[in-house]
């Protein structure tokens, strides 16, 4: 009995370790995205905290917390001087401006031949072990948790929902979103910290597009409505292709493509049918049965709000509305009921 | 020297018709379109299994799979972005669903033609000596390569100025609201829009293709981002700006694997992406800053 669970936990040690490294890339993307700022620069500060961990390690011959340490508040140092001209822009180019530097930061690996180049560093001693992984991953949620209705949460709130009117407001966005650059920049850092030492090797290949892209999925997945969403989405998406092993050969498709296609078809699905990401469900539920009470009611109410969001009296521009659509990246559980879609006098986001 | 610059011409042709498209949506729209790289490389792949399977000339494979890649534009449209339109954050979702269309395309080329890189065979190009021309030599392909690029930058400037639908087009992208007031068929011109954007996309694709003679499902990824270089640096949505920085990129690229070595080629798009974008956000010739919160 007691063998039959060892035997259990050592074939799926591997996975636990990912779930754990996947989530605190998830919740590095997810630091920048609580204020509403998509930064893509993630795969190069962990591709910096990785690399700075692995030469402390290896070559400087420093404990390994202490080396972990430095590969977290060396890509946070970086992050200032890289966050104060980038996040002046917004949006899309925000994103393009940092996929740039993560770019930037694995061709620099590439052409560092101290560190093999592009075939990187192998037989790092291993030194992460599952428990290392999952107490920073707390340490991080402890962080994010407290966040959460204080001062400085309802700051970044304010700044997801609406700069211009958060900054009128006296909020010194600018620092806000600094520091929660820097604070993602350190998540990764660790995280990259970590993988090289559970995984026993790094190489630039590893820090690619495709990475941050992965962290993305899994906070996009889970939700950035709530601090464990990310974690959420990263649990699921890596428990997932464990899954599919099995399932592939009923399929008939091999095992790598199903997994990307499975990857793919469940962003698509969350996205398009749930857009604040599975941490949503619950409060979907709550409002869903909410409105049905109300809808027994006050029949009238709801009916309003009904006809007011299919296209009725406002037939041309209705499509182009947004304030009828629940919104997105906002918190709708927080707002009461279904204020998103009712109120009118609500002031419609410029687009 | 002389070399180099039709090297670099001819690079420049491929990254300006990717640019094109992606440039193109993104004017329309104000939405990156991420799975752009993925039509780019299903187009090649159709142009290979009708080269290699059908036994079609490349010069009548070419334009089937443009065809086939700007049907695929408007599948992507319905799918990732028509459902998500008039959502408060259809940027940052459409950008999402696009990625994830883009996945789902990687997953189905995988899944027919394997990880394995894949080639045309022998003689798909006519043969042909190259032509001489001031002391350098210009084969078949790099001709047709920036023959095609001019050609269709040529049309679609003749579209978006003086036709109809380019005038409708001009029109969604300044306020699809008013454009919608005003009697245009929003849904058909954007649809329009991703089929043109699209087969431009594929246009790029079956010449990246033939030119490096290796087809592979994950073909499209360095493009993607090289895409996102030349449409900054032309300025967004602006597309003679895309076309002008995308032989920029093409040629210096050239000159920087001529002068520093091949590990240095990427470093200079990226980096300069990333100068002109906390520099000049606006590009070449791209218009003054909107407010974009």
């Amino acid at each position: 009995m007691w063998e039959a669970l060892k035997d259990l936990f050592l074939t799926y040690e591997s996975t636990l370790g990912y779930i754990g490294l996947n989530s605190l890339l998830a919740l590095s993307v997810y630091a920048t995205l609580s204020c509403g700022q998509l930064a893509l620069s993630n795969a190069g500060f962990m591709a910096i905290g990785a690399y700075a961990a692995t030469l402390l390690t290896m070559e400087g011959g420093v404990p390994f917390p202490v080396a972990l340490a430095a590969g977290a508040v060396l890509p946070a140092l970086v992050a200032v001087p890289l966050g104060l001209p980038v996040l002046r822009l917004r949006g899309v180019f925000l994103a393009i401006a940092t996929i740039g530097f993560g770019e930037v930061v694995r061709l620099g690996i590439v052409n560092w031949d101290h560190v093999n180049g592009a075939q990187g560093i192998v037989a790092i001693p291993q030194k992460t072990h599952l428990w290392t992984i999952f107490v920073a991953l707390g340490a991080v949620l402890f962080v994010l948790s407290r966040l959460r209705g204080s001062k400085w949460g309802f700051a970044l709130e304010a700044i997801r929902e609406d700069e211009p009117a958060a900054r009128t407001m006296g909020i010194p966005t600018a620092a806000y979103k600094l520091a929660m650059l820097v604070f993602g920049a350190a998540i990764a850092g660790l995280a990259g910290g970590l993988e090289a030492h559970f995984t026993f090797m790094v190489a630039p290949n590893g820090f690619s597009f495709g990475r941050v892209v992965d962290m993305l999925v899994f906070a996009v997945v889970g939700g950035t409505a709530r601090f464990w969403g990310p974690v959420l989405g990263a649990a699921f998406l890596t428990l997932l292709p464990e899954l599919l092993r099995d399932l592939a050969p009923l399929v008939g498709i091999e095992p790598g493509p199903l997994r990307l296609m499975v990857n793919g078809l469940v962003l698509l699905a969350v996205i398009l049918f749930l857009p604040n990401g599975m941490a949503s469900v619950p409060d979907r539920i709550r409002e869903r049965a909410r409105a049905r009470e109300r809808g027994r009611l006050a029949p009238g109410a709801a009916g309003w709000a009904r006809s007011s969001r299919s296209s009725g009296w406002s037939a041309p521009s209705a499509a182009f509305a947004p304030w009828t659509a629940p919104r997105s990246r906002s918190a709708p559980a927080r707002s009461t009921g279904s204020s998103a879609r009712t109120a009118p006098g609500r002031r419609p986001p410029s687009t | 020297m002389g070399q180099q610059i039709v090297n670099g011409l001819f690079l420049g042709s491929i990254y300006a018709l990717f640019a094109l498209g992606y440039t193109l949506v993104f004017g329309v729209l104000d939405i990156l379109n991420l799975a752009h790289a993925a039509v780019f490389m299903l187009a090649c792949f159709v142009a290979l299994v009708l080269v290699g399977n059908a036994g079609l000339h490349i010069l009548v494979a070419l334009p089937l799979a443009v065809l086939a890649a700007g049907i695929l534009g408007v599948v992507l449209e319905r799918v990732a972005f028509r459902p998500l339109r008039g959502r408060a954050d259809s940027n940052f979702s459409g950008l999402i669903s696009s990625l994830a269309v883009a996945i789902v395309f990687e997953a189905i080329a995988l899944e027919v033609w394997g990880p394995n890189v894949e080639r045309f065979p022998f003689g798909t190009l006519p043969a042909g000596r190259p032509i001489p021309f001031l002391g350098a030599e210009i084969s078949r392909l790099q001709l047709t390569a920036v023959g095609v690029a001019v050609l269709f930058f040529l049309a679609l400037t003749w579209l978006v100025t003086r036709t109809r639908l380019g005038r409708e087009i001009r029109a969604v992208a300044e306020s699809p609201r008013a454009a919608r007031v005003l009697g245009v068929n929003v849904d058909r011109v954007i649809s329009a829009s991703f089929f043109i954007s699209s087969a431009l996309g594929g246009a790029a694709g079956v010449l990246y293709g033939l030119a490096y003679n290796a087809i592979a499902p994950d073909m499209g990824r360095s493009v993607e981002l090289k895409g996102l270089a030349v449409i900054v640096l032309g300025g967004m949505g602006s597309m003679p700006g895309a076309v002008i920085a995308g032989f920029a990129l093409g040629l210096s690229e050239v000159f920087v694997v001529a002068k520093l070595g091949g590990s240095y080629r990427d470093v200079v798009s990226f980096a300069g992406l990333f100068v002109i974008l906390v520099l000049r956000p606006r590009g070449l010739l791209g218009a003054a800053s909107l407010r974009e919160a």
